[in-house]
């Protein structure tokens, strides 16, 4: 029988195998041990690890994340938590001169074993100042790996191995994420943190997504298919650093790709990918790469607006009808954003 | 003189300090070390006191000016003067320079170029000494600029909320760069300040090696007493220019006349003073040549060494 559990379950498994196998783990962060617990997430591990090992902070971002790196450079091995991703701005001197820098200023002398869990918002109106993802921000920057699993089982699999890994990973979670259920071995298995993965094949056009846009891109893949078309949807997992051979295969195939950020367009990671699979194979290429993600804008509050601002299914469908030259499919009857009216807030 | 040895070695230190930076001074204008000099002169006392009065096992964080705490630290010139060199056999191979010098095996663990930014790193280490019970101290040193930028208060709360063996080390020289305290703080005393923390306090206006050995040693103390962290506050003046080997009283920030007033009590000439009632001068000479050769030899050695090839430039990225 399969074992279904969801995002944050995973979330959890992987923290807690991971405290109870190794004593240098602990967890910190701005409301880390409150009763809400990183929405469930970090559910247990005060009660079985104790206020060392699991403690909320002052508000001091800055510190905070270097105070981890000094943790990390004696041999312990942090997990440092953000509610919000839009907060690890504020640390963003510490991400990038320090934390980033160390393994390479010190020519290995010194490493990093840290993790630093963020968690994208969406959704209750949440605005401009608790919604972005940064990961193209991160992703720049050598010595960070950046990483952003959509599915449970990569969320238990690919924490475990940030936590035994012994550089410096940005861990990007979608809160909307959370709640999406999957199958999950009960065996802690690291899974990689670099390469893509499959998580539909298809042979007309190839969908590269972050984060969330693949459940989006799952929806339109199940639309399209009534309409005969086969997308193949791969995970991109990992920003950086970022394997292509994945999309450059699926490429080779479809001929057409594209890509779904969650972020905005310009300078972002779509811009990457396409470029290196222009570099890479140009010729198997029928139509230019397509990029989709966050509207040239900040983040706005009231719903509809909100709707306007994200990249969707529909965006996904839309595309694909340009690119393939179809007509215009009548959704009037699908339901999309079905985790959003699961989401009940307050955050 | 109640205190032989550790005068002598004190004394040592500051030599050893000052002497590597007259050699530095001397050949910069070779163009050979290419690299922006912060350099310590007039500090000596303190990287020295503080330093003697730590256990080798207890680590040290630094600024971009930290050529006085390395030598402190390590008692050694060859991997610094390679680096200075930007020589393969350097500290950090040469991908680091004057900046950024580490020696993690004698307890200097971090140094860096963004003003303020070791303070927090320290809080880490405090914090794993603490977790294993090992009982080493992690100071941190930095100057009155530090005290500027908000993550040196977030540190000091976390320290002292945590209870954390961290050493404050404030080394005020009276100026941010080019700006004077007085153009930057809306306030008299930081000591003042930071003694409404759950901190203790210690300053000294002083240049003498010993004195600030003795109040260093008083603050470790408190920390391993009263389970607070410690900060010390303390005096100098910089000789040289912010960057570079050259005196910058022309520049018209600051007045020759303050730098006199301070070498009248220059650190390693005081310290030398007090020896001579304690020790013959001819055992000071051959203490100070035998500085002098190894500085030498560790310049010649760096000079003559190998650049780092270049695929050293991609190496260590990720571990």
């Amino acid at each position: 029988m399969k074992r279904m559990i969801t995002y944050r379950q995973a979330l959890n498994e992987a923290i807690i195998t991971e405290m109870s196998r190794d004593s240098s783990v602990f967890i910190y962060g701005i409301d880390v041990a409150d009763h809400k617990r990183i929405f469930g997430s970090g559910n247990g591990i005060l009660e079985e690890f104790g206020k060392d090992r699991c403690f909320s902070t002052p508000l001091s971002e800055c510190a905070m994340t270097s105070f981890g790196l000094g943790a990390a450079l004696s041999g312990l091995r942090p997990i440092h938590v953000h509610m919000r991703v839009d907060f690890m701005i504020l640390a963003m001197n510490e991400l990038t001169n320090m934390i980033a820098s160390f393994s390479y200023g010190s020519c290995g002398q010194l490493k990093v074993p840290m993790v630093i869990r963020a968690v994208i918002g969406r959704g209750w109106g949440q605005s401009w100042q608790h919604s972005k993802t940064l990961h193209s921000w991160f992703a720049h920057i050598p010595g960070l790996k950046v990483v952003m699993p959509s599915r449970p089982s990569d969320a238990k699999g690919m924490l475990i191995s940030a936590i035994r890994n012994n550089n410096p990973v940005v861990f990007i979670e979608h809160r909307w994420l959370y709640d999406v259920i999957g199958e999950v071995p009960e065996e802690n298995n690291p899974e990689a943190l670099t390469g893509c993965r499959v998580l539909r094949q298809g042979s007309d056009i190839s969908v590269l997504a972050v984060s969330w846009m693949n459940v989006e891109a799952l929806q339109a893949a199940e639309v399209l298919e009534k309409h005969g078309i086969k997308l193949e949807i791969i995970d991109a997992r990992s920003i950086s650093p970022f394997d292509d051979v994945t999309v450059l295969e699926s490429v080779k195939k479809t001929g057409h790709l594209i890509i779904a950020d969650y972020d905005w367009i310009h300078c972002g990671f779509g811009a990457e990918v396409a470029t290196r699979i222009y570099e890479k194979s140009m010729n198997s290429l029928k139509s230019p790469i397509t990029r989709i993600g966050f509207a040239e804008a900040h983040c706005p509050c009231s719903r509809p607006l909100e709707n306007a601002f994200y990249p969707s299914a529909v965006d996904i469908i839309r595309s694909v009808e340009k690119k393939l030259k179809l007509s215009r499919i009548d959704l009037s009857g699908e339901d999309f954003y079905s985790y959003e009216k699961k989401f009940k807030g307050p955050f | 003189m109640k205190q032989p040895n550790i005068n002598i070695a004190l004394y040592k230190t500051m030599y050893m300090i000052r002497r590597t930076e007259e050699v530095i001074q001397s050949h910069y204008l070779e163009d050979e070390m290419k690299t922006p000099m912060h350099m310590s002169m007039g500090e000596e006392a303190i990287a020295s006191g503080v330093c003697h009065a730590l256990k080798a096992e207890d680590q040290i964080l630094g600024s971009y000016r930290s050529h006085g705490i390395y030598i402190a630290k390590t008692q050694e010139t060859d991997k610094f003067f390679a680096e200075m060199y930007g020589k393969v056999t350097g500290t950090s191979k040469g991908k680091a320079g004057s900046m950024h010098l580490l020696a993690p095996g004698s307890g200097l663990v971090c140094t860096s170029a963004i003003v303020g930014s070791s303070i927090p790193v320290a809080l880490g280490f405090a914090f794993a000494n603490k977790y294993s019970n090992n009982n080493k101290i992690a100071a941190v040193f930095f100057g009155d600029g530090a005290i500027d930028e908000g993550v040196f208060w977030e540190s000091l709360n976390f320290a002292c909320l945590k209870k954390l063996q961290v050493l404050f080390v404030c080394e005020d020289n009276g100026f941010a760069v080019h700006s004077h305290t007085s153009d930057r703080h809306g306030y008299d005393s930081i000591a003042d300040i930071v003694s409404k923390f759950d901190c203790n306090v210690f300053k000294s206006n002083s240049s003498d090696a010993e004195v600030i050995y003795n109040i260093t040693k008083d603050a470790i103390k408190a920390i391993q007493d009263n389970e607070r962290p410690a900060f010390l506050y303390l005096r100098y003046y910089r000789y040289l220019e912010h960057v570079g080997v050259f005196e910058d009283f022309k520049a018209g920030y600051r007045l020759r006349d303050e730098f006199e007033k301070w070498l009248k009590v220059d650190p390693v000439r005081i310290q030398r003073e007090k020896l001579l009632k304690l020790i013959k001068e001819g055992d000071l000479v051959s203490l100070e040549r035998e500085v002098d050769q190894k500085v030498e030899s560790s310049r010649l050695k760096a000079k003559q060494a190998d650049f780092p090839c270049v695929d050293i430039a991609f190496e260590d990225t990720y571990i």
